[in-house]
Parts: structure tokens; C-alpha cells; sequence
């Protein structure tokens, strides 16, 4: 067991280091940070090569991320001349932990800032929307497995796949013509649409932002999980314990709230365990239908300006989370789940 | 029928003998057929090409990207059956073009993410130790980082220098192939760990033991004998990845990081979407939108149907 866990620690580790260098070295190649500089009048070249200078750019790339991963400059030379690089790397790991992330070429602002910002709002968003979404996929998949083939299985299976199929934007879209646009055009009460300037720190306008993109996260989301949960439901209803179980004479609530549920529960625990990451990117493009002040939209405004701090630094966090929670979730499963032995 | 007489004592015979033996690909095809859904998942997307293909005969794709700026956000009418845009082009035609160009790239795209899962996946099973363990970091590192971000970091890249390109005496435009490129480079992963597991079993076999004691060498016994075997998961994987691959299309030409107009793609054709939606141009989004649906239910319908055919021990649609 502890074997198991030190072995994908360090694993985790060297997938890590991998996605260090991934992403360090797409998102440099990708931006160009000097850009925004090219039509300002009055900035000579002198003053072009200093500022190339100043954000680190007149180096090649391998230095470059170096910097970027928060070593001083005399490590940057030692590793380099190729001495000592567990104990730098290892050093970068605890800068990194640290929360240093460099500072945005364009607003000036630390990247931990930015995100600091935005994070708060994301999770309010999609913690909302999971939550909800897990409730409801779990009565539909419960509902749709116990009666399987019936009409009402049918529709719930119907539906999800095409839920499953729909463009989110589709969605999106529809619910703000509906109940953003045409509801005002009739005179109902009817809700925001993305492009009101709003006041985040009031309740009831945080409120009625969030429930449109709520309700198209949950539309989308649900089929998915409905349509897992009821097949996990179904592949444990037809094992011999649960024959055993309805010979002994047991209700069928008794066999399906007791017995059957439980394990059925296992495969989507691990599924919302390494779903839950996720949630930190937000939602590209629900937040930028919506407008919605999230990191998918801080992801998208700095990406198109090429501000790379900012860019790595998203991708960094939730790249870090998605590797953390899948250890976690495998963890996780051997304490709820005693059949499985880690070897 | 007639058989059935002599061999009434033996009732497992009886099932083999109403009709002739059948080759697994028959067996499978039986099994698609008699599933209805993924037979109408197939219509559709028949229909969906023969409306693609008559209408690039019949229209000219100069009229798709044709701007008159005196017809702008004009109202579906007999002229536009589905109205114009903001700048006048006609939405129907462009439907068409952006169709070809929606499907074209989620073919590719696949047909790269497949090439790329297979090889990455076989190989890593095939060679085991240490080039298994890098293969799959890589793999493990390219899943965690979140695809559609990854993807618009990577179009960021490739878009830097897009220049026209010119096939079939037609000129694109040149983000349609970094868009291909793109979504094929960041959607092999599920595949190769697919083909992985499936290589890792099938190595262990006899008949690779025995094909490797007849002296075959590496690339026969991979390219012969342990991919052929596979197939189904390769070609279940790729059916519910063309859908993914559109979808991928239309989100990121959605953000307006993707395919560049004047070429046009379903996604594109719903960039900024969300502006005119106040204005109450609702045919803009509305029609290509339910392209999109239609084409990702029918494609998604038919991978259902091909993973049950695949599978020998589904019995459901028999």
C-alpha cells in the first residue's frame, strides 16, 4: 500500500516536470508578449531591446523557463552547466507551492493576484452547478436503472444522450434569448444577459447572473453522469449477490438502497473525484457567453494578448490539481473499496 | 431448415444450422443492423453529406462568402432562406461550406488522433519497461492539462504565420489546417490508453508467441496481428471522437480562436453569437447550431451502435 502510494507519488512528480516543460515551452512559443508594444508611437528600438530585456525575453528558451520556474539567477547558470538538478528542481517545487507565479506583461499584476481574483468566482459557479448536477444525474440514473426499459427510462435515456450531444454554446445561447431577451420584450420579469455591467458584491445580482449559467452547465452535465450512473447501477443489479439478496427475501428498496447503491457508488465516486479539478479552469465558454468573471475567461482574455505568466499560471494550477486528485481518488478507493488491494 | 432433422438431438447445432456461417464482420454488420437507432444515426448522416455535397454543385462558394452590406441581418425570406449575417452573407450557403469544412476537419483531426493514440498506445504496450512508463507520463500529462486550454494555446502558436492555402483549385483558409493539426494533436490520449490495455492482453497470446517463433519481426507482429485485433475499440474510439473533434471545432471557432472567416465553418458562424442575440437575430445562431446538434447526435448514435456490435457479448439488440 505504501509502496503503491510512494510509487505514484513519484510518478505524479515526473508527470509534473513533464507538463512544466509542456506548457512552458507551447505558451512561449505561441505569445508573443512584445506585440502590444509594436504600433506605440515614440518607443524606439533602444527602448524595444530594454524592454525585451527587462521581461527576460532576450534569452533563449531553456533559461527562460528557468526563470519562469522562480530560481534565482545563479542556479539558472548552474543548472545549465548540468549540476545539481534534483536539488534545484526540488527547489522550483517549493517556490512554486509558494504561489509564485511571476507577473502579467499586460496589467502588471502578480499572476497570483489575477487568479486569487478570479478563483472565488469560478468556484462559486461550478461548485453550484456540480452540486446540483450530481443530485439530479444520481435521481435520474437511480430512477432510469430501477425501471429499466420503461417509458420513463426511455425519455431519461433519450434525453441525456441528446443532452450529451448539444453544443453548450447551443444552450447558452437559447436560455438568454428566452429568458434574458424575449422575457423582457414581453414584459416578464426576466434575467441579465452577460453584457450588464453588475455589482458582484450584491446577493441578489450575484444571484440572478449565476442562474443562467448555472442551469446550462447542470443541462449539460447531467446526461453525462445520468447515463453513467445508470449503467453502473444496472452492471451491479445483475451480480449473484444481489440475486442472493432478492432469494433472501429482501424488499427491492432494501436491495437497492442497501445493497446495490453502495457499490455502484464506487466507479462514480472516482469519476466526480477526478471530474472535481477540473471545476478550478472554469468554464471557457459558458463564462464567455455569460460574461462571467471566471479563469476560463481570464484564460481566454490573457491568451489572446499572448501574456504568458498569466496563461502558464492557469495551466499550471489546474493541470497540478488534475495530477493531486487523481492520486487522491486512487487513494481514496482503496479505503472505501476493500476488494481492491494496491500492489 | 432441412438439416434441422438429423441433428434434432444436439441443440447447440441447431442454432449454427439456420442459416450459413458467418465471418465476424458479418456477424458484427447483423448486430449494427438490427440496431435502429445507429441505422438512423447512419441516415443522418447520409443526409447530412448528400445536403453538403448537392448544395457545394449546386451553389458556387462565392455566393457563401459574398458580402452585401445593403442585405445585412436580413430576416429568413424567400432570397435567404435562412437570412444573412452581419455583413450580409447568405446563412444557408454558408451552412453548406461550413459543413464540408466542420466535417472535413473532424475527419483529419481524427484521423491524426487515431494514427498518433494507435502507435503511442501499441508501442508502449508492445515495448513495456521504461519506454512504456515515458510513453504514458506523456500521455498522463497531456490528459491533465485541460484540452480545450491547451488547444487555444497551441492555435496561438501554429496561427502566428496562417497563410491561404490553395486545394482543389479553392483557397482556404490557412487556420483550417492548424485547427486539424491542433485538435488531432490533443485528442489521441483516451485512444492510446484504449489500444494500451487491449495490446497488453493480446501480447500474451499464443499466436503471437507462435508468429514470433516464425521469425516475423516486430513491425509485422504490430501491424498484422495486434492492431487488426483491436480494430473494434480503434473504430468505436474514432466514431465518438469525429463527434468530439466537431464539437472541439465549433467551441474554439466559437471564441473566435479557430477557423478565420471568410471561410466558414459552423462554428465560426456563431462568433459573437451573444452580441446579436439582443438585437433579436436569432437565424444566425439558431441554424448552424442545430447543424451542429443534428450532425453530433447522428455520429454519436452510430458509435453507440458500432461499440454494441463490437462487443461479442452484447445481446441486447439481437
Amino acid at each position: 500500500m505504501w509502496a503503491y502510494i510512494f510509487r505514484r507519488f513519484l510518478q505524479a512528480l515526473f508527470t509534473l516536470f513533464i507538463i512544466t516543460i509542456v506548457c512552458f515551452i507551447l505558451t512561449r512559443l505561441s505569445s508573443d508578449p512584445m506585440a502590444q508594444y509594436a504600433n506605440r508611437p515614440g518607443l524606439t528600438s533602444e527602448d524595444k531591446v530594454r524592454i525585451r530585456r527587462q521581461l527576460g525575453l532576450d534569452k533563449t528558451i531553456p533559461p527562460q523557463w528557468i526563470q519562469w520556474m522562480g530560481l534565482p539567477p545563479e542556479t539558472e547558470k548552474k543548472i545549465i552547466d548540468n549540476s545539481g538538478l534534483p536539488a534545484q528542481y526540488f527547489s522550483w517545487l517549493g517556490l512554486a507551492l509558494k504561489g509564485e507565479l511571476g507577473t502579467s506583461f499586460f496589467s502588471k499584476q502578480p499572476v497570483s493576484k489575477l487568479i486569487a481574483e478570479r478563483l472565488p468566482m469560478t468556484l462559486l459557479l461550478m461548485a453550484t452547478a456540480q452540486t446540483i448536477t450530481v443530485l439530479i444525474a444520481l435521481g435520474l440514473g437511480i430512477v432510469s436503472a430501477t425501471k429499466q426499459y420503461s417509458l420513463t427510462d426511455n425519455i431519461i435515456t433519450t434525453l441525456s444522450f441528446i443532452g450529451y450531444s448539444m453544443p453548450i454554446f447551443f444552450i447558452a445561447l437559447g436560455l438568454m434569448l428566452i429568458f434574458a431577451v424575449k422575457f423582457k420584450a414581453w414584459g416578464l420579469p426576466y434575467l441579465p444577459t452577460g453584457a450588464d455591467v453588475w455589482n458582484r458584491r450584491d446577493a441578489t445580482e450575484l444571484i440572478s447572473h449565476m442562474v443562467l449559467p448555472v442551469t446550462c452547465l447542470v443541462l449539460i452535465q447531467t446526461a453525462g453522469y445520468a447515463r453513467y450512473v445508470r449503467s453502473s447501477i444496472l452492471e451491479v443489479l445483475g451480480l449473484d449477490y444481489i440475486r442472493t439478496a432478492r432469494a433472501k427475501g429482501l424488499t427491492e428498496r432494501t436491495v437497492l438502497y442497501k445493497h446495490a447503491l453502495r457499490n455502484a457508488a464506487l466507479p462514480f465516486i472516482t469519476i466526480l473525484g477526478l471530474d472535481i479539478p477540473y471545476l478550478l479552469g472554469g468554464a471557457l465558454v459558458t463564462e464567455s457567453v455569460y460574461a462571467w468573471p471566471g479563469m476560463g475567461r481570464l484564460f481566454w482574455e490573457y491568451a489572446q494578448r499572448g501574456d504568458y505568466p498569466v496563461v502558464l499560471g492557469v495551466l499550471l494550477i489546474v493541470s497540478t490539481a488534475v495530477v493531486v486528485f487523481s492520486i487522491l481518488t486512487d487513494i481514496m478507493y482503496t479505503f472505501i473499496d476493500p476488494r481492491i488491494r494496491l500492489g | 431448415m432441412s438439416s434441422e432433422a438429423n441433428f434434432t438431438d444436439i441443440p447447440q447445432l441447431r442454432i449454427e444450422s439456420t442459416g450459413p456461417a458467418l465471418s465476424p464482420a458479418q456477424l458484427i454488420w447483423r448486430r449494427f443492423r438490427k440496431h435502429r437507432m445507429a441505422m438512423a444515426g447512419i441516415v443522418g448522416v447520409i443526409l447530412l453529406l448528400i445536403f453538403i455535397i448537392a448544395g457545394s454543385i449546386i451553389v458556387p462558394e462565392t455566393k457563401a462568402n459574398e458580402v452585401d452590406l445593403r442585405a445585412r441581418l436580413s430576416t429568413p425570406s424567400e432570397q435567404h432562406w435562412m437570412g444573412t449575417d452581419s455583413t450580409g452573407r447568405d446563412v444557408f450557403y454558408r451552412i453548406i461550406y461550413g459543413g464540408q469544412i466542420s466535417l472535413i476537419v473532424g475527419f483529419l483531426a481524427v484521423s491524426i488522433a487515431v494514427t498518433l493514440g494507435t502507435l503511442m498506445g501499441g508501442i508502449a504496450a508492445y515495448y513495456g519497461g521504461w519506454v512504456d512508463s515515458i510513453l504514458m507520463r506523456i500521455t498522463e500529462s497531456m490528459l491533465s492539462i485541460p484540452s480545450l486550454f491547451l488547444l487555444i494555446v497551441l492555435g496561438k502558436y501554429f496561427g502566428k504565420e496562417v497563410q491561404t492555402i490553395n486545394i482543389f483549385g479553392r483557397s482556404f483558409s490557412g487556420s483550417v489546417g492548424i485547427v486539424i493539426l491542433v485538435i488531432g494533436l490533443t485528442s489521441w490520449m483516451y485512444l492510446a490508453r484504449i489500444v494500451r490495455a487491449n495490446v497488453l492482453s493480446l501480447k500474451e497470446m499464443d499466436y503471437i508467441a507462435a508468429s514470433k517463433s516464425l521469425g516475423a519481426s516486430n513491425a509485422r507482429i504490430f501491424f498484422y496481428h495486434l492492431v487488426p485485433n483491436t480494430l473494434g475499440a480503434i473504430i468505436v474510439a474514432s466514431t465518438l471522437g469525429l463527434a468530439g473533434a466537431i464539437l472541439i471545432e465549433a467551441y474554439v471557432s466559437f471564441l473566435g480562436l479557430g477557423i478565420q472567416p471568410p471561410t466558414a465553418s459552423w462554428g465560426n458562424m456563431l462568433t459573437g453569437a451573444q452580441t446579436f442575440i439582443q438585437r433579436g437575430s436569432w437565424w444566425m445562431w439558431v441554424f448552424p447550431s442545430l447543424f451542429i446538434v443534428f450532425t453530433i447526435l447522428c455520429i454519436n448514435l452510430m458509435g453507440d451502435g458500432l461499440r454494441d456490435a463490437f462487443d461479442p457479448h452484447s445481446t441486447r439488440h439481437l
